[in-house]
């Protein structure tokens, strides 16, 4: 095992802790934005994305490359919104504002 | 790519990488809190946005901008439109969908790595081939197991489970296949077609592992697609040696294996056997013994409960996915509403599975206003239901099962449920007698205690609401 994969391991392993820590504070009635924002979190594969099919002689061909960034891209973009959104709704009693309740 | 020799311009843009890293920390820190959750998510925005304008000056521009053009441009596109277009209840398969694409660009960007490698190349090191592969197979996994769910959320297939015969064994087989495949890769022997048997079957059992999942079951699947997608993400930072990758990655994949295992325990039942067991089929003559059931059911009208509803103190309304699916969120808060004009307590009982994510309800709720101090966890509210007036159940089934308590022979049997037969009074809605997801009868119907109001959710409960107010 290189010294270099070591370092990256002990990176992994520490980030899972401080993850289990964070996550297990966050209340069940928050669980759903929760599962959205880690979801918008795991786009950060857009910079993977970005690193292969954008450097200057891409494996994959003009159209795969389109497609990867794409979908990593969809991902950040849609997770972000969708988890504002969700947390935009969610009001303590103290606010009784009745803003036009759209569906 | 591979940390090279640091030149100042990469140390630079490895120390944004790190801030994004903490960035992301502390977003989901503030998610911590209703209050301050939404200044997380602007956190993590932030941090994202860093990673990615560090990114820029990696890229060879000239060559390839309308990769991002296109690529980028066009994701942010389609995921900010669709985001904002969808509806509440359509949330689900929304998350599924964004998690299958994460998934899909993750397998995708190790795929892209080993082509590059591969060729010609005197071995790629033991460490980075298996960190391709990892990062491939559980990308792919969740790449079309996220598809599958989401065509099971969006019902263009079945919410039941898909079982055959022998699907144990094919399921063996397939994930024989992508050891195979990753062993051969991982050694360097013909790694190129074997790496492709890998990446495939992985799509495959992604198929195979889904599809016998119930619609009940869809909260611990939600949580654990999630959670993979992180996990392959990881793998991904560490093909490229990119610590942002590996820390966001850790960081998702702790989520998930989190409220995997949260909603596992709150069905008291392991993931294997969620992920193996095919609940959810019917299963007949597995109701049976609940102390007091009487066999019979009573019907009520609307003004009987509306009058019970009106002159009680409190009121516990239990939400299911039945409430989702009738859409019917704003016509319970009316009903509160129009309750609490009557000076009656209204709280709400949220079953940690209830509905097809981890939180559905609470967020279906939130759409509708009602304030999230008047939601409850079960462990809160139950001491409570024995002082409660009527209980309302509104499209829940299984979660209020009183046999998970004490027919041992039931498939729900030991899993947690709402205490709601302890109530004064019953009231459940309902659309018909079949039974629920689980495909268990429910011996709650037959209390003496427990009233029926047949009908749409959403319109028993608009004319509940009417009927309130007109009392």
């Amino acid at each position: 095992m290189s010294a270099h994969l070591l370092a990256e391991l002990t990176v992994f392993i520490l980030a899972v802790f401080v993850g289990f820590e964070v996550i297990s504070k966050v209340p069940t009635t928050l669980h759903t934005p929760l599962m959205s924002a880690t979801n918008a979190i795991h786009g950060i594969v857009l910079v993977g994305a970005l690193l292969v099919a954008v450097a200057a002689a891409p494996k994959l061909g003009p159209v795969l490359s389109v497609v990867v960034v794409f979908l990593a891209s969809l991902n950040v973009f849609g997770g972000y919104v969708v988890t504002e959104r969700m947390l935009s709704m969610f009001k303590p009693r103290e606010s009784p504002t009745r803003d036009g309740s759209k569906r | 790519m591979p940390a090279e020799a640091a030149s100042t311009a990469q140390i630079a843009i490895d120390a944004a990488y790190l801030v994004t890293g903490v960035c992301f920390i502390l977003g989901l820190r503030f998610l911590s809190h209703p209050k301050t959750a939404r200044t997380g998510n602007r956190i993590s925005m932030l941090g994202m946005a860093i990673a990615l304008v560090a990114t820029g000056f990696l890229l060879d521009w000239n060559s390839a901008w309308w990769v991002v053009a296109v690529g980028l441009g066009g994701g942010a596109l389609v995921g900010i439109y669709s985001a904002r277009a969808v509806k509440m209840t359509a949330m689900p398969q929304m998350v599924a969908i964004f998690n299958g694409a994460g998934g899909g660009a993750a397998a995708m960007v190790a795929a892209a790595e080993f082509l590059k490698l591969a060729p010609g190349s005197h071995g790629i090191s033991w460490d980075e081939s298996l960190a391709i592969v990892l990062s491939s197979v559980i990308g792919a996994i969740s790449f079309s197991g996220s598809i599958i769910a989401f065509l099971k959320l969006q019902e263009v297939m079945t919410g039941r489970p898909l079982t055959y015969p022998g699907q144990q064994f094919v399921n063996g087989l397939v994930a024989l296949a992508i050891l195979t495949g990753a062993a051969l890769t991982i050694a360097g022997v013909d790694s190129v077609p074997a790496y492709f048997v890998a990446l495939a079957a992985a799509a495959l059992l992604g198929i195979l592992f889904v599809l016998p999942i119930g619609g009940a079951d869809m909260p611990v699947i939600i949580s654990l697609l999630n959670s993979f997608t992180g996990l392959a993400a990881a793998m991904t930072g560490f093909v490229l040696g990119n610590n942002v990758l590996i820390i966001s990655g850790a960081l998702v994949g702790a989520s998930g294996t989190l409220l995997t295992m949260l909603m596992s325990k709150a069905m008291n039942r392991s993931i294997a056997n969620v992920l193996f067991g095919a609940f959810g089929k019917i299963v007949a003559g597995a109701g049976g013994s609940v102390p007091g059931a009487t066999g019979a059911i009573r019907e009520a009208t609307v003004d009987d409960v509306a009058t019970m509803l009106a002159y009680a103190k409190l009121v516990i309304v239990v939400p299911g996915y039945g409430m989702a699916v009738a859409q019917a969120q704003h016509s319970v808060r009316e009903l509160e509403v129009q309750l609490e004009k009557l000076g009656v307590d209204v709280k709400y009982a949220i079953h940690p599975v209830a509905g097809r994510m981890p939180g559905h309800m609470n967020v279906l709720l939130a759409e509708a206003n009602v304030p999230y101090t008047a939601l409850y966890d079960m462990d809160d509210i139950n001491p409570e239901f024995p002082r409660a007036d009527v209980a309302l159940v509104i499209g829940a089934n299984d979660v209020t099962n009183p046999a998970a308590r004490t027919v041992a022979s039931s498939p729900i049997y030991g899993m947690p449920i709402l205490d709601v037969d302890k109530a004064h009074n019953v009231v459940v809605l309902k659309r018909s007698m079949k039974p629920g997801f689980a495909g268990i009868d429910n011996p709650l119907y037959e209390l003496p205690n427990t009233m029926m109001l047949f009908g749409d959710a959403k319109a028993s409960v608009d004319k509940l609401a009417s009927a309130v107010k007109a009392l």
